[in-house]
């Protein structure tokens, strides 16, 4: 058994869901209690969908079980069937009717049901979310590819490319359509269809019709590129647009496998990040240490922004889908870190505090922990809550995609001349480290255990303590000074450094003293360290 | 026709021509799990411990989405394949699990077991594990234990609020016996929050009742005795099984309609003082300021709200009480009002007052419910979240049931908030141009 509070990844018959909810013409029978219908609410609040996912659940209950759960869901089949005339219809269990052993599959190809039947199975006791999406959507293309459809003769025509991966509930896979189609197009190559979002079973059955396939969610769509190399030997490109360089070398090749120029797309004016990042302002960014951590897919790529594009120094990577471990432990090796390979919240909370970094770059779960230990934070990839799922445009795939990053990442971070101002007045009586950043509201460090004093609840809802999910003793780099071995003259000096950078120079410290083995730290000693990492 | 249509059927009228739509099919509720999100912040030395899937797991996590930054003090062991290989390999890891979790939080008083569809379909038996564990952690050297309890939140067994009256049907073998010689007390019956809770103590204490207890307590040290001098009142509309074992050890429930608007909560605390053989004249008294605070802020609503017509979807069971609510002391018509599950002895006083002609409907085939909601076209819907916007996409205006449940609506001081829920939606539709 595994003790979870929050979890990253929902069941894999979650995973299905957003497949067939991001599709046309599909539904999804669902062996289930009362109960897992919760699910619907991730589609229609968090992503704020104007429909109900095309899910229908069987719904049997206690009493059911000794008796006939089977003609249940027979019935329910039936009556989905008529009532919302699929193209075609996915059928499976959730974990509870796993355990019954209905056999959905058996039950629904009895029936001799109007439409294409696709059995599912997703072995809630041992997987998760992404790869039952995964899963989903490689039975799609299995059962209604027509292995008959082959490229048209490629003279007189632009290339054309399938599209891998978007699904529901993806963070900005709406936005990353878009940006990539904007490629393409410059680039003269046609979308044949983009799969599973808005396709429908009579789209996927013409996959075959593309010269290759581009995946751009992995977690979701690789499974079935890898099927549709072996059936169709259409090729698969596995770059992943996310960064300028990503984007750049996306696109040559792409180009390359498409037999056009790559120019028209590499020379886009819209590329504005790789001079915000070059502009002096950004000089600031240098060195500021990130923690990374997510899907694999949007870790390996943010990490590879962070270093190369932004200047920053990875001080952590890690992903929570075990699945594509192997890609984040390549990249830790890169950056001379430990992965971190886990979807227990609580064990990344204790990487990162035990990190110290100045930024986090994470999940919504990253965005809790952050928000609790005091560091800013933007978000990377899912799970999201509500608040990422923007109206604007604001993909994170492309030279668009790169812009959106440069701005949303840079933005909590104190700004590069307003540091040099913080540290200016740092001594002005008007001045408080409390007013925390002038650009952010609220999220500022100081602002939040200013806000947890105030609510004088029972359990102080920002600043908590002594939970389970929360290490015992408070966060390091919140916690500014007083700790054993300071004297109270260098805790005194400590709190005149800027809040944003006093957390490092308190870890900095007390590794000097640590290694001089210094007992107490004084006045001279914060100096002496100061001098000693300046070197 | 359909096995639904089939099992939809209108019982004969009874109960004074009380006719039910009795439906069966697929249900958009939460199950019983979902009562944790708001009994851990009420029981404050409380944890509650699912045990089941990771489904369980990411269903707290949605459910209770909003409040995900604060710290619970819940959490799900989650179920995984080498547990469903050998239940002794199950019972010793639960076992693992809860020592390894009490031993890091040693305030923790009391523990539930929660047992989920998993742990039922593969009968994991958590009242035994229960008591096994409680064995263990009864006597600690501070001479302070650990009550470990077990009850159901599965949804193969509980809608949403049932999972109250399960956690709280567990906690009645746990009151003290209350003394043969004991003077009468009354017992506030259902989780409320704090401010609404208090308010009734103050007015219970200004009515003169004497000994007041409340299910469940804050804290575990709490539990009030019970006995045949015991007279309790539901404040709740969803705990039949709780009454049940109340009844068992000899407490007499006190009949009357549930504490929402002016009138339903004077009618609650009326019933409550006449057990207690308080003077009419000395209730009146009490009551009324309080009532015509409620009125006064009821009154601005009315325009809003008045011929307004409201469809409830099945959720909390707070259904007819709330539909008595806005029928009586807002004047909007109610066109079909849902529930779960209808109890109908204690929710006799709201039914009664029901306007003629409601349609009432107790279960849910969702499809055929949505079907009659678009050929009713209300005002207002009151539905789940998974509902709501898709509904408002098909421009009915909408009002989430789960704030319902999660906020301050009880009682004379929250009159006024409970009538703005509901007039909020269409205030909106209103001042909106776009």
């Amino acid at each position: 058994m595994q003790l979870a509070v929050w979890t990253y990844e929902g069941p894999p018959h979650v995973g299905a869901m957003r497949v067939a909810t991001a599709m046309r013409g599909v539904h999804y029978l669902l062996h289930a209690p009362q109960g897992d219908t919760y699910a619907d609410l991730l589609f229609t609040m968090i992503e704020r969908r104007d429909a109900r996912p095309p899910v229908t659940y069987t719904t049997f209950q206690a009493r059911d079980l000794g008796k006939d759960t089977a003609s249940l869901f027979q019935n329910a089949a039936r009556d989905a069937v008529e009532r919302f005339k699929p193209q075609a219809l996915l059928v499976g269990a959730s974990c509870t009717a796993e355990l019954i052993q209905d056999d959905p599959a058996g039950l629904a190809n009895n029936m001799g049901l109007p439409c294409p039947v696709i059995p599912l199975e997703l072995p809630s006791y041992q997987r998760k979310e992404n790869w039952g999406a995964a899963e989903t959507f490689y039975q799609i293309v299995r059962h209604l590819a027509d292995t008959s459809v082959r490229p048209a003769a490629r003279e007189g025509r632009r290339p054309c490319v399938n599209l891998l991966g978007p699904a529901a509930l993806g963070f900005r896979h709406r936005d990353d359509v878009r940006e990539v189609r904007r490629i393409l197009d410059l680039l003269g190559i046609d979308v044949h269809l983009v799969a599973p979002q808005g396709a429908s079973p009579e789209d996927i059955r013409t996959i075959g019709a593309a010269d290759f396939n581009i995946v751009l969610y992995p977690e979701i769509g690789d499974e079935a590129a890898r099927w549709l190399d072996k059936t169709f030997a259409q090729p698969a490109i596995r770059t992943v647009p996310i960064g300028v360089g990503a984007t750049r070398a996306f696109i040559a090749e792409v180009a390359a496998l498409a037999g056009v120029d790559p120019a028209p797309a590499l020379n886009d004016p819209s590329s504005r990040m790789p001079w915000w990042s070059r502009s002096v302002d950004s000089t600031y960014l240098t060195g500021k240490r990130v923690f990374v951590f997510g899907d694999a897919t949007h870790a390996v790529a943010a990490a590879r922004i962070a270093h190369e594009e932004l200047g920053f120094t990875v001080c952590g990577i890690g992903c929570y889908n075990r699945e594509f471990g192997r890609e984040i432990r390549n990249a830790a090796k890169e950056y001379g870190l430990e992965p971190l390979i886990t979807d227990d919240h609580l064990a990344v909370e204790d990487a990162i505090a035990a990190a110290a970094p100045e930024l986090v770059l994470g999940t919504q779960m990253e965005r809790h922990i952050a928000k609790r230990l005091g560091i800013p934070c933007a978000v990377i990839s899912s799970p999201v809550h509500v608040q990422d799922f923007p109206a604007r445009f604001s993909p994170q795939m492309g030279f668009e995609g790169a812009n959106v990053i440069f701005d949303t990442w840079v933005h909590p971070l104190v700004m590069g001349l307003e540091e040099h101002l913080l540290t200016m007045f740092r001594d002005d009586f008007e001045f408080s480290d409390a007013a925390g950043p002038s650009h952010l509201h609220g999220s500022a460090p100081a602002h939040n255990a200013m806000q947890a004093q105030m609510q004088a609840k029972p359990e102080p809802v920002l600043a908590p303590a002594g939970d389970i999910l929360i290490r015992e003793e408070a966060a390091p780099v919140a916690a500014s000074g007083g700790s054993s071995g300071w004297t109270d003259e260098a805790t005194r000096e400590l709190h005149k450094i800027p809040f944003f950078v006093r957390g490092k120079a308190k870890r900095n410290t007390e590794k000097y003293a640590n290694e001089m083995g210094l007992a107490a730290i004084t006045l001279d000693t914060l100096y002496e360290a100061k001098a000693h990492y300046a070197r | 026709m359909s096995p639904a249509q089939a099992l939809a059927t209108a019982e004969k009228p009874r109960d004074g021509g009380l006719q039910v739509l009795r439906e069966r099919g697929q249900r958009e509720v939460f199950c019983g799990l979902t009562g944790i999100v708001w009994l851990h912040r009420k029981m404050q030395d409380a944890f509650f411990l699912v045990v089941g899937s990771r489904t369980c797991a990411h269903l707290l996590q949605s459910a209770a989405g909003v409040m995900i930054f604060a710290e619970p003090r819940f959490a799900t062991a989650i179920i995984e394949e080498r547990d469903l290989a050998g239940m002794a390999d199950c019972h010793a890891e639960l076992d693992r699990v809860v020592d390894r979790l009490l031993a890091r939080r040693p305030e923790i008083r009391t523990l539930f077991l929660v047992g989920s569809c998993p742990s039922e379909v593969i009968k994991l038996d958590l009242g035994n594990a229960a008591q096994r564990i409680g064995a263990r952690h009864l006597r600690s050297e501070t001479g302070e234990g650990v009550r470990i309890l077990a009850y159901s939140g599965s949804g193969i067994e509980t809608t949403f609020t049932e999972g109250e009256d399960a956690c709280l049907t567990t906690l009645v073998p746990e009151m003290p016996v209350q003394a043969a010689d004991a003077p009468p007390s009354l017992l506030m019956v259902g989780a409320l929050p704090d401010i609404v809770e208090d308010q009734f103590l103050r007015a219970f204490a200004e009515l003169g009742i004497a000994n007041v207890g409340v299910l469940p307590a804050r804290r575990a040290g709490a539990l009030p005795a019970i006995g045949p001098n015991t007279r309790y009142i539901l404040a709740q509309p969803f705990l039949g099984e709780t009454a049940r074992a109340l009844e068992d050890r000899g407490a007499v429930r006190i009949d009357a309609p549930f504490p929402f608007g002016a009138e339903g909560t004077a009618a609650w605390l009326t019933a409550a003082a006449l057990a207690f053989w308080i003077d009419e004249m000395h209730i009146n008294r009490v009551i009324a300021p309080g009532r015509e605070r409620a009125k006064r802020s009821l009154e601005r609503y009315i325009p809003a709200l008045k011929g307004k017509r409201i469809t409830f979807l099945p959720d909390s069971q707070l259904e007819i009480p709330l539909a008595r609510f806005l029928a009586t002391e807002l004047g909007m018509i109610p066109v079909e009002v849902g529930t779960p599950y209808l109890h109908r002895a204690h929710l006799a006083a709201d039914l009664a007052q029901l306007p003629e002609g409601t349609r009432i409907s107790e279960g849910q085939d969702v499809e055929r419910q949505l079907d009659r909601v678009r050929a009713d076209r209300p005002d207002l819907t009151v539905c789940g979240l998974g509902l709501a916007n898709p509904l408002e996409a098909e421009g009915l205006a909408t009002k989430w049931s789960i704030e319902l449940v999660f906020s301050p609506v009880h009682g004379f001081d929250q009159a006024g908030d409970l009538a703005e829920l509901f007039a909020r939606p269409l205030r909106r539709r209103d001042v909106m141009r776009i």
